[in-house]
């Protein structure tokens, strides 16, 4: 996939740390994926598994004190993370944009919804004071929101969180970016703004042909979203491959654990959900070869000495788990 | 905004009350005629009198305080027993003097601490913020008169920049006058606002707002004195009103160190001369700025944080 027209951004080896007190806690391992253009590619996996330091990092926002320790992020081409400075911040906004999972908190409170979006768009956009005002109310007429007029006088607490992620969003598609990064974008909302949310970021990628990265610890929202999935479990990547065929068979024990622990939309009579057993890892005493060996129903002796990398056998989807879940 | 100024406002009646309470019943809780004690054991009955006149004290309490009130809403307290001109008249023009060092310091103390708090936050723990906390921990940890004196001999006699005392004239003299006293209790005041102020902008830092200001591409200097300090100064705001009530009576070893003619120093004369009408009428000012102060405080609180505007 490396190097076509339509790949938007490469994403090899990327391995970030922070310092924790028994040496070094790795949030992510080893990440590979690309993400091509108008694609939807999704990053799965419990809480704490390193999908938003993964993300942060694609716009070199790593929250201190973790840093990138390896790999390289290339974005159409060029590598950024030894890009400078200046360079990473002129594609923030611009061409990447990112909108967050608490739509509450990622609106400055003491500014009105106007205030941040004109200083957005003035800055990125380069518009005047007057040019940027008349098309906040566009982007906030093109999300969805009614009286927009009314809505930019407004503070953020004045809004529904709905609301508040239909103003991020229509932040984040002002300068009509290539790529959105979505963290999480719809966990604090209710299940029916959910799905409006949802359906409103599919409608605007539809139109501007951007692509999106989207996060989200619920394999529901992300299968139903994705063009393409990854899992993650501690930091490491232990599936890839297009959203029908991870979902349709999965090849790790902790996808198929991912999938059965989901419950299902429709009442059927197919079994209730079964959550995965066992505690979350502690990334800082990861046992060694498969993080996933603890909480495992498959688990061998050999598990302790794979390295976990996914087989390239099959290069539209491979697992890290080479015993595909089978009990020896 | 405005029902909310409101309910603080009608919150406050009662502690004015009870303020004017205090301020009037100031001289009838001293043990022993207030008449007596100022004029002396071979005071003749008449003079006795006659000041009980003058102050009222042969009235009944109700119609005392009446009177009091009455007077206060007017700023007149009568005549001062000291000097010989009304209290109002001499408070009227100390309190100028005050207001001015007040203003003054209150200033500078938010040009040394915003600067400072900016430079310790965004280099925290490092060698930049470890001396800021040390410069401010020394001056904050100085009694004020010692620094004072030590301004004085360094700017006045040795540099023979400022004058030493008095209050100067004209606007301007008054102006220079004020420096070194300003800046004693700016530096005083300071330290507390630098170290409200630190924690608040690295409380804010931390915040997804300016991650997502960050996420859109904001320079980072409209960031950090934009979304930053509007944030970190919330705090600060209440810090500092608390702290410049608290202030008002601590200016009077200001004014002492440096001979300027305030309130503060007013007070030590009037205390000294047992001029009740003065003293009364110094601590329903006292009492009431701070009233104010805090009220302006609110104001300002709702200004800058629109979620209080209920
Ligand atoms: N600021 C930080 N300081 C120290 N460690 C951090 C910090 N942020 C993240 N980490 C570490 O990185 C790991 C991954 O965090 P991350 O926020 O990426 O998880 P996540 O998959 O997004 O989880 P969630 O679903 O809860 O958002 C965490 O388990 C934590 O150990
Ligand atoms: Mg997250």
């Amino acid at each position: 996939m490396n190097g076509t027209a339509s790949e938007l951004l490469a994403v090899r080896d990327l391995t970030i740390g922070f310092p924790a007190p028994g040496g070094l806690l790795l949030a992510a391992d080893g990440i590979d994926f690309d993400v091509a253009v108008g694609r939807t590619v999704g990053l799965v996996g419990e809480s704490g598994c390193g999908k938003s330091v993964t993300l942060r990092s694609l716009l070199g926002l790593v929250p201190y004190p973790g840093e990138v320790l390896a790999g390289t992020i290339h974005w159409r081409g060029e590598e950024m993370l030894t890009a400078s400075g200046k360079r990473q911040a002129t594609l923030r906004g611009t061409e990447i944009s990112m909108i967050f999972q608490d739509p509450t908190s990622c609106l400055n409170p003491v500014f009105t919804v106007g205030n941040q979006m004109v200083e957005t768009l003035r800055k990125r956009a380069g518009l005047g004071r007057r040019e940027a005002r008349t098309r906040a109310m566009e982007l906030l007429d093109r999300v969805g929101l009614s009286a927009p007029e009314k809505r930019l006088a407004a503070y953020p607490h004045e809004l529904s969180g709905g609301m508040r992620q239909r103003v991020m969003i229509a932040i984040s598609i002002a300068t009509r970016p290539r790529l959105l990064l979505a963290d999480e974008p719809t966990t604090a909302l209710d299940v029916t703004t959910q799905e409006q949310i949802l359906a409103l970021l599919k409608e605007l990628q539809a139109e501007d042909g951007m692509a999106i990265l989207l996060v989200s610890h619920d394999l529901g929202v992300i299968s139903e979203t994705c063009d393409e999935v990854v899992v993650m479990y501690a930091g490491r990547m232990l599936e890839a491959g297009y959203d029908r065929e991870v979902m349709r068979s999965p090849r790790h024990p902790y996808t198929r654990g991912l999938i059965e622990a989901m419950p299902s939309l429709e009442v059927t009579d197919e079994e209730p959900p079964v959550p995965i057993g066992g505690q979350p890892p502690d990334l800082t005493a990861l046992p060694p070869g498969c993080p996933f060996q603890p909480r495992c129903k498959f688990v061998r002796d050999q598990c302790a000495e794979i390295p976990v990398a996914l087989d390239a056998t099959l290069a539209e989807h491979g697992s890290a788990c080479p015993f595909e879940g089978v009990r020896s | 905004m405005g029902a909310y100024l409101l309910r603080r406002a009608v919150q406050a009646i009662p502690v004015l009350i009870g303020i004017s309470l205090a301020a009037f019943l100031l001289i009838h809780l001293v043990p022993g005629d207030p008449a007596r004690i100022l004029l002396g054991a071979q005071a003749t009955p008449k003079a006795v009198a006659t000041l009980h006149e003058q102050l009222g004290l042969d009235r009944p309490l109700p119609t005392q305080y009446l009177n009091f009130i009455t007077g206060a809403v007017h700023f007149e307290f009568g005549e001062s027993l000291s000097q010989k001109v009304g209290v109002g008249k001499l408070i009227g023009t100390r309190a100028e003097v005050t207001l001015l060092l007040l203003m003054m310091a209150t200033l500078l103390s938010i040009t040394i601490a915003v600067p400072l708090a900016v430079a310790a936050a965004l280099r925290r723990n490092r060698p930049v913020d470890h001396s800021i906390r040390l410069f401010s921990m020394f001056t904050f940890a100085m009694p004020s008169f010692l620094l004072g004196l030590l301004l004085i001999l360094f700017f006045s006699l040795k540099l023979k920049w400022l004058p030493t005392s008095g209050y100067g004239s004209g606007f301007g003299g008054h102006l220079r006058a004020l420096i070194l006293p300003a800046l004693t209790v700016g530096l005083y005041l300071a330290p507390i606002l630098l170290r409200t102020l630190r924690i608040g902008i690295i409380d804010t830092l931390g915040t997804e707002y300016i991650e997502a200001a960050r996420a859109r591409g904001l320079a980072r200097r409209l960031i950090i004195f934009k979304h930053v300090l509007k944030n970190s100064v919330i705090p600060t705001v209440t810090v500092l009103g608390l702290n410049i009530g608290f202030l008002l009576s601590g200016l009077v070893v200001i004014e002492n160190v440096f001979s300027l003619p305030g309130l503060g120093s007013e007070l030590v004369t009037a205390i000294g001369n047992r001029d009740y009408p003065t003293i009364q009428a110094l601590t329903l000012v006292f009492g009431v700025s701070v009233v104010a102060i805090n009220l302006l405080t609110d104001l300002l609180y709702s200004y800058l944080d629109p979620r209080v505007r209920l």
